[in-house]
Parts: structure tokens; sequence; C-alpha cells
């Protein structure tokens, strides 16, 4: 036993003698203990080689095999292979019997993430590198700081490179041997990127500061403190503006039946539900027969979503609301039973659970924006709301349909005495509202549960929006949408989501009384009915 | 028929023989439950007797509904929240019976408090262990939110839709507050666990009996007072209001000083639904605001018949019973197309209810043009507008 040990020394310093350092790092994982292996690692990434990577993913995976009597390292591929981990060659007939895997426990596989992540700075994917400084920027590996120098003098992107500065910084100011000098302009390369991060970084290093290290943390915390308050303002701001325009998709159609027809529409919520599941059937039909199309499942729905609740908006025009005209108390009882038949159905058919609507692959993932995260399926719902609402303005503005909904809206008997024919506008308005909700369903298919109570969530916000915009007035209805859904955001942090949401409630109840007809109302004799 | 005493006015033929029964009910069902061996097959189990006793509530909840909606026009979404309101001023009133008898034994917190940690009882609930001082509650709370809420909507003249909406929103608003633990109201468990009222056992045979007496008495109670109401001056000046309230104003009538007593008188009404529903179901949690519950109280009295206060009464106690049937039996999935089907059925087909449409029936068999009117005159029934052809009304 003995002997071996002795042997083995003898055999590591011989390798020394003739190698590189890499080779030197491999005898490291040979010797079956942890804080070998350890030391192993960092000298593997210190060493440049262009097999570290290799050989550290196989550690990571479990796949680096050693061999203590033949002092060698292996990596075993997925497809059985075997790899000598010093040349990166599949070795010749089998590893010696003794053969095991290098073992590992919970502080070497962090240490063995960080390496990873030090490696990965020489990734050739810019994004790769990027993620891979600010994994060192947050976990601050001591390991970490050759891999990056050299990534940092190779780097030619501006936008790693300043990441991978910010990471050194970071390094710098976490060791524990660094001057005064060096620290305070590290802090001033911290407080550029003003994040939380680097708030939480400064944070740490407040106490046991010579003076003017300590001064230059905390001018560097307000600085950041100051650009975190701005982009906070800006993320409220876009999540305001996110919740406005799914407030407004949901809340549009209604407007258009409402101001045309007063009439109120409670199974409107249903027509966003009856939207979702046609995404939701369109999906099934696509996963099962012609999977390579899923990337335009939603454009598939769009058009089918939009017919088919229009087709259910015109029958129930058609059946219920024309004889109930004139009573706007009883259509809103009898469209709220229409909205329990329509909710029961669904219920009947595809069961009560939520069903999974998928994101196609361009909605899903998320970009970072200065200070904010902003996810693409929230992006594309605003740039969707805004072409919805674009679309509907010009159609109502220059068809010939949108003329005469006007006309009706304004006065209906003038517009019937000059030859429009009012009960066909109508139904086609019921049905453009109901279609308009439907497509809004295939859009908040993308960001909610798809169940049968999908509708219910949105009604009453929708006819807040409808009442707090003015009737008969889209404007109105944009205004309405997006004041409400950015007053909630900036409420949400003082008071909670649901004593925020309570307060817009309150503050419409009040709003009400002093402008009985919202904000944006139709002047003229056609409102005093 | 006019210059008759008022007492005579106000107890017609319906009225008493609406009377009469409910009397009969609220002697029969304790007799047959108590009196009645068990193994007798006229005997009510006790089940049924809360079962009754939750209908009566309702029906009290559907008539205060009748007077706003079927008397002055306004459609209240919203009636559910003064309800729930007056059941929790109830529920405050039992849990701090409890006393040490609860999980914690903490002899002035209720259980809820304890768990949440909570050191003190908040202001709010100070004086709940005094019956009296609940009752009062039970009135005053939801009848101070219907006045606070009616002054401001009606001076400003929301009419219509507009208030349907809005009182829709106090209810959600009110959902969403109860549901939080941090209100004081037991959050999403609500108040529950109670174990006596006036130091009965509530869940005992004859408290459940006194409570269902009470309920009727309160129903009779609660009847004659809106009779009381619909057949004045005063009921005249709101039958004129619902059926033009522009003409009403004109004649020099403080429109919204009507509404607002009238609207109150119901929300206290409908508190008083709550706190007896209470003990009798033994829980009150936030769910009972829920804007569906207000609308579907709505409908009973759309297929009772709106405007007839009897009628508010019958079609709560056929729906709920027609609820409790459905939705027990293998047919418990299809209740809501019921349901559904009912609301759009009732305002398509038979918008007078079950009593408007007998009575107007009736009053077709008599001499037509002259019974009529003078019945629509007397009972401040709905009579339907000559309308040429329906139309949209634009942009309400």
């Amino acid at each position: 036993m003995a002997l071996t040990v002795v042997f083995g020394m003898l055999a590591g310093a011989v390798n020394a003698a003739h190698a590189g350092p890499y080779e030197d790092a491999l005898a490291g994982f040979t010797t079956d203990d942890f804080s070998d292996t350890a030391n192993a690692v960092d000298a593997v990434v210190a060493s440049g080689s262009p097999l570290a990577g290799t050989v550290i993913q196989a550690l990571h995976d479990g796949n680096l095999l050693f061999s203590a009597t033949a002092k060698k390292v292996y990596i075993k591929k997925d497809s059985g292979e075997v790899l000598d981990a010093e040349t990166g060659k599949p070795i010749a007939g089998t590893p010696p019997d003794d053969t095991d895997n290098v073992r590992l426990n919970n502080r070497l596989r962090n240490i063995v993430d960080s390496a990873i992540g030090a490696l990965t700075l020489m990734a050739p994917d810019a994004d790769k590198r990027y993620d891979a400084a600010q994994s060192v920027f947050k976990s601050r590996p001591e390991s970490a700081r050759p891999a990056l120098e050299k990534a940092i003098a190779a780097e030619k992107v501006a936008r790693v490179k300043t990441a991978m500065q910010q990471a050194r910084a970071a390094l710098i100011l976490s060791a524990s041997d660094t001057s005064a000098a060096d620290k305070v302009a590290a802090i001033a390369v911290i407080s550029e990127r003003g994040d939380q991060d680097s708030l939480g970084l400064l944070d740490s290093m407040s106490q046991g500061q010579p003076p003017e290290v300590a001064q230059a943390v905390t001018a560097a915390k307000a600085k950041i403190n100051r650009t975190l308050a701005i982009w906070n303002t800006v993320q409220n701001l876009w999540y305001g503006l996110s919740l406005g325009s799914v407030l407004l998709l949901a809340a549009i159609g209604l407007a258009i039946t409402f101001g045309v027809m007063g009439v109120i529409n409670m199974a409107h919520g249903e027509m966003v539900m009856i939207g979702a599941y046609v995404t939701f059937v369109v999906q099934e039909v696509i996963r099962q027969r012609y999977p390579g199309l899923f990337d335009y499942s939603l454009t598939i729905a769009l058009p089918l979503a939009f017919v088919v609740a229009a087709l259910v908006g015109i029958v129930i025009e058609r059946t219920v609301i024309r004889f109930l005209y004139g009573r706007p108390l009883e259509t809103l009882l009898a469209t709220w039973g229409i909205s329990l038949v329509l909710q029961q159905a669904v219920r009947s058919i595809f069961g009560p659970t939520n069903k999974e609507v998928g994101n196609p692959s361009w909605m899903s993932g998320a970009f970072d924006l200065g200070g904010i995260t902003i996810t693409y399926n929230r992006m594309w719902i605003i740039v969707f709301t805004g072409i919805v609402f674009v679309a509907l303005l010009a159609m109502l503005r220059f068809t010939r349909l949108g003329l005469e909904m006007r006309a009706v809206t304004q006065n209906r008997r003038m517009a019937a005495a000059v030859g429009i024919r009012t009960a066909r506008i109508d139904a086609l308005t019921f049905g453009l509202g109901s279609g308009i909700a439907g497509i809004a369903g295939v859009a908040l298919s993308q960001i909610d549960n798809v169940s049968p109570n999908l509708g219910q969530g949105y009604i009453i916000d929708s006819f807040m929006v409808v009442v707090f915009g003015g009737v008969g007035n889209l404007w109105g209805t944009l205004v309405g949408a997006l004041t409400l859904g950015i007053a909630n955001k900036f409420l949400e942090p003082f008071a909670g989501a649901v004593l925020g949401k309570i307060a817009i409630l309150v503050f419409i109840i009040l709003f009400i009384q002093k402008r009985p007809r919202g904000m944006f109302a139709l002047k003229g004799r056609a409102i005093e009915a | 028929m006019m210059t008759s005493h008022p007492l005579i006015r106000m107890l017609d033929r319906g009225s008493t023989l609406f009377l009469i029964l409910l009397g009969a009910f609220a002697i029969a069902v304790p007799v047959l439950n108590l009196l009645v061996p068990a193994g007798s097959s006229l005997h009510v189990t006790t089940y049924y007797v809360a079962l009754f006793g939750k209908y009566i509530c309702y029906g009290l909840l559907a008539l205060s509904i009748d007077l706003i909606w079927g008397y002055v026009g306004i459609l209240s979404l919203g009636h559910g929240a003064f309800f729930a309101l007056g059941g929790y001023a109830m529920g405050m009133y039992l849990m701090r019976q409890i006393g040490t008898r609860g999980v914690y034994a903490n002899p002035i917190l209720p259980d809820f408090m304890v768990f949440l940690n909570w050191k003190e009882l908040p202001i709010f609930w100070y004086g709940f262990n005094h019956f009296a001082y609940a009752m009062l509650m039970v009135l005053l709370v939801p009848g101070l939110l219907a006045f606070v809420f009616g002054w401001f909507a009606f001076r400003s003249r929301v009419t219509g839709v507009y208030l349907s909406i809005i009182t829709q929103a106090m209810t959600y608003a009110l959902l969403l507050g109860f549901f939080r633990n941090n209100f004081g109201f037991g959050g999403n468990n609500g108040l529950t666990d109670f174990k006596d009222i006036l130091g009965f056992n509530v869940q005992a045979e004859g408290t459940r009996n006194a409570l269902l007496v009470m309920s009727c008495l309160m129903l009779a109670i609660c009847f004659l007072v809106c009779r009381a109401i619909v057949t004045s001056k005063l009921g005249k000046v709101l039958i004129g209001i619902r059926d033009a309230e522009s003409r009403t104003r004109f004649l020099g009538y403080r429109v919204e000083s009507y509404k607002l007593f009238v609207f109150t008188v119901s929300a206290c009404m409908a508190g008083i639904a709550g706190a007896l529903y209470v003990p009798q179901v033994g829980i009150i949690n936030p769910g009972e605001f829920a804007p569906a519950n207000s609308i579907e109280a709505v409908i009973w009295v759309a297929v009772g018949g709106r405007g007839t206060l009897t009628g508010a009464v019958l079609g709560a106690l056929v729906v709920n019973y027609a609820k409790t049937f459905f939705t027990s039996g293998f047919l418990a999935p299809y209740w809501l197309f019921m349901l559904g089907a009912l609301f759009i059925g009732t305002t398509l087909l038979m918008p007078r209810g079950i009593i408007g449409t007998y009575n107007n029936w009736r009053s077709g068999q008599r001499d037509k043009s002259e019974a009529a009117a003078s019945a629509a005159a007397e009972d401040g029934e709905i009579v339907d507008p000559p309308q040429p052809a329906p139309q949209p009304s634009a942009a309400e």
C-alpha cells in the first residue's frame, strides 16, 4: 500500500517533468480524493487547454473515469467509446480493470459549475460568453480570475467585454488581498452596471474598509439606487402597458356592442374563452397531424377564433338579444344565462381542468432591455393589441359597414330612415364584437390558464374599462384600458395586488359619480334616451 | 278602493294568503319535526328544517331585491354584498360566543386570529359579544354602506345598466377584500365552527326550529314593511320613478331621496336575511360576495315575478328547491344548463314571472281593460308599455 503511494507520487513527479500544466492537472483526478479533485478542476481551468471544457463537462455529467493503477483519466462518451483525457483520442483496447468514476460531492459540484462558467467565457457564441460573464459576476469564484483575464484580452464584442470587466471588478472586490486603489477603480466599474446584483455586492462589503473605499461604496450605492428607481418606473410602465393591452383586448369588443347597441353582454367573457379553446383545438390538431406547423398555430387559430366566436355571437343576437332590445336589464340577465350555458357546455366537452396551450418558439423566452426583462409573449400581445385597435378604427372609419355602424350609434331612427338595415347592422356589430373577443382569447391563451372560467376573470375588468372610458368611443376604451392597467401596476408596490385592485374599483365607482358616462362621453341627444 | 283604510290596502287577497301560508309553514315544520316520531312518514328531518330555513332567508333576500327592482327599477347586482355583510355581523357574534371552546382555547380571540399570531382583538370586533349590538350592526352596516353608495350614485344620476355594473364592482371589491387574511374576518375560510347562539346550541334541533320560525317571522315583518311602502303614497312615487324618472323629477319630487330611502331599507332587509342565514348553514365565507350569487338572486325575483312581492319569495323557493334537487343527483352536471336556460327563458318568454303571468291571466279572465288598469294601479305591477317593435336604445 505505502509502496503504491510512493510509486504514485513518483509517477506524478515524472509526469510533471515531461508534460504541460494540463497533464499535471489531470493527475489530480486519479487519487480519488475530494480536495485533490477540487484542485485538479481549478488547475484544468487555469491550464487553458482546448480539452479543458470536455473534461470538466464530463466530470459534471459523471462521465469522467480514472484508473489509479494506470494513472490515467478517461472520458466515456454516450456512445460507449472511451477517450484518453490527455489526448482526446479514443484509446486502443479496453481501459484497465480498476477504472471507476471520479466522484463528486456537493462542494465539488459547485466548483464544477463555476468552472464550467469560467470555461464558457471562451465559447464561440457571444451570448454564451455573456451569460458566462454574468454567472461569474453572480457566483464570484476566485478560480475564474485567470480564465476571465484571458477572455477579456481576447474579447471583441463590446457588450460582452463590458460584462466581463464588471465580472472581473466583482472578483477584485471579493478577493481578500486587493489594494484600496484597485477597489475604488473596481467600484467605479460596478456602479456603471447599476442593478440589484451590484447593489448586493456593494452591500456585502460595507464593513471594515479603508475610508476612501467606504466613500466610493456609498457614492456608488447612491448612483445605483437612482438608476434602479428609474428602471423601476420604466418596468412599472411596461407592466402597466402590458396589463392595459390585455384589458383593451378583452374590452374592445364589449365597447363596440355596448356603444352601438346599448347592450350589456355578460357572455362577452365566454367569447374570449371560446377563442382560447379554438387555439387549444388548433394546437391539438397540429400536434397530432402536422407537428412542423406548430410555430404557425396562432396564425391559423386567429381567423378561426374570429369566425367561430363571431358566429356564436350572431346566433346569440338572432335568437335571444334581438327580442330584448329596449330592455337593457333583461338583456343583462339573459346574456348572463347564456354565459352559464356556454361555460357548462365547454366544461362538458373539454372537462373542467386547465388545458395546456403552448407558446410557439417566437413567443417564448425573454430579452433584457437595460434594467428590465421583457418577455416575448407580453411584447407580442402589446403589438397585436395595437394592430387590432388600428384595424378596428380603420374599419369603422373607412368601410361601408363602419359608416353604417357609426350612423346607427348616433341616431338609429334616422339611420333607418335613410335606408340602413339596422337589424342587419345589429347582428353584424354583435358578430364583430364577439369575433374580436375571440381573437382576444387567442392572445390570452398565451398568458393565462385556458379553463372554462377564463372569461369570468375578465368580464368585470372589461366593464370597468368600458364604463371608465366612455361608451361609443374606441379612444375612450384605449385610454381607459391603459390608465387602469398602469395605475394598477403603480399601486401594486404600495398596496399589494389585491388592495391595488380594490382601490381601482373604488376609484371607478367614485369616478362614475362625477362623470356618469365615462371620460369620453358621447354628446347630444342620443345619450338622454 | 283608493280611499279604503291603509291596512286593507296593504293586505289584499294575495298578501293575506301569503301570510297565512307562511304562518302555517312556520308552525307545521317544527311540529312535524319535533312532535311527530322519527319513524312516521309525516316526520320532517332536521336536515330539511335547516334547508327550509335557508330557503326562507333566500326568500327574504329576494324580497329585498324585488322592492328596489320591481318598484323603483334599480337593478342591483350587489345585493349579495349586503346579505353577506349581515351574515358577517352575525358570524362575528357567533365567533365571540365560542369563547374558550375553540381549538386554541383563547377566551377573547377567535381561532383564526390566534393562528395568525394576533395579540389583541381589532377595534371593529369590539362589542360583538353582545347580541343586541351585533343585531344593530346587522342592520347598520349594510344600511350604511347602501346609504353612502346610494347617496353618491343617485345624486349624480347613475342609472340603468351603469348602476348595475357599479353595484357589481362593489360586491367584487368586497369579495377581494374579505379574501385577505389581514382584513380581520378570517380570510379565505371565513367564520365557522359556531357553538351557540344566545346560549342555545346552534346544532340542536330546538334551535334550528326556532331559527326557522324566526326567519319566517322576519320574512313576514319585512313583507309587511314592503307592502306598507308600496301601497302608500310613497309607493306611488316610486312606481312613477320606475316608469318615467325624468317626468317624476319634473313634477317636483326629489327622485334621489326616494331612491336612497328604498335602497337603504332594502339593504337592511338583505342584511337581516344574511344574519338569519349564517347560524342555519353554520358558515359565512367571502364566497357569499361573489357577483354570481347576486345575479342568481335577481333571477329568483324574475322567475317569481318582479313587482309582485309574493312572487319574489315564491321564485326564491322554487329555484332553490330545484337547485337542491338537481345538484344532488345524477343531473348535477346539467344544473348550470338549466339555470342558464332559466335566465334566458324567463326574460324571453315569461318576463312577468309566475305570479305576474298568473295575475295577468286572471285579470284577463275578468273584465279586461278596467280590471287590468285598476290591478296595475293597486299592486304597482308592471304593465308593459305598448312597444311597437323592439329597438335597441342607441348608446345608452
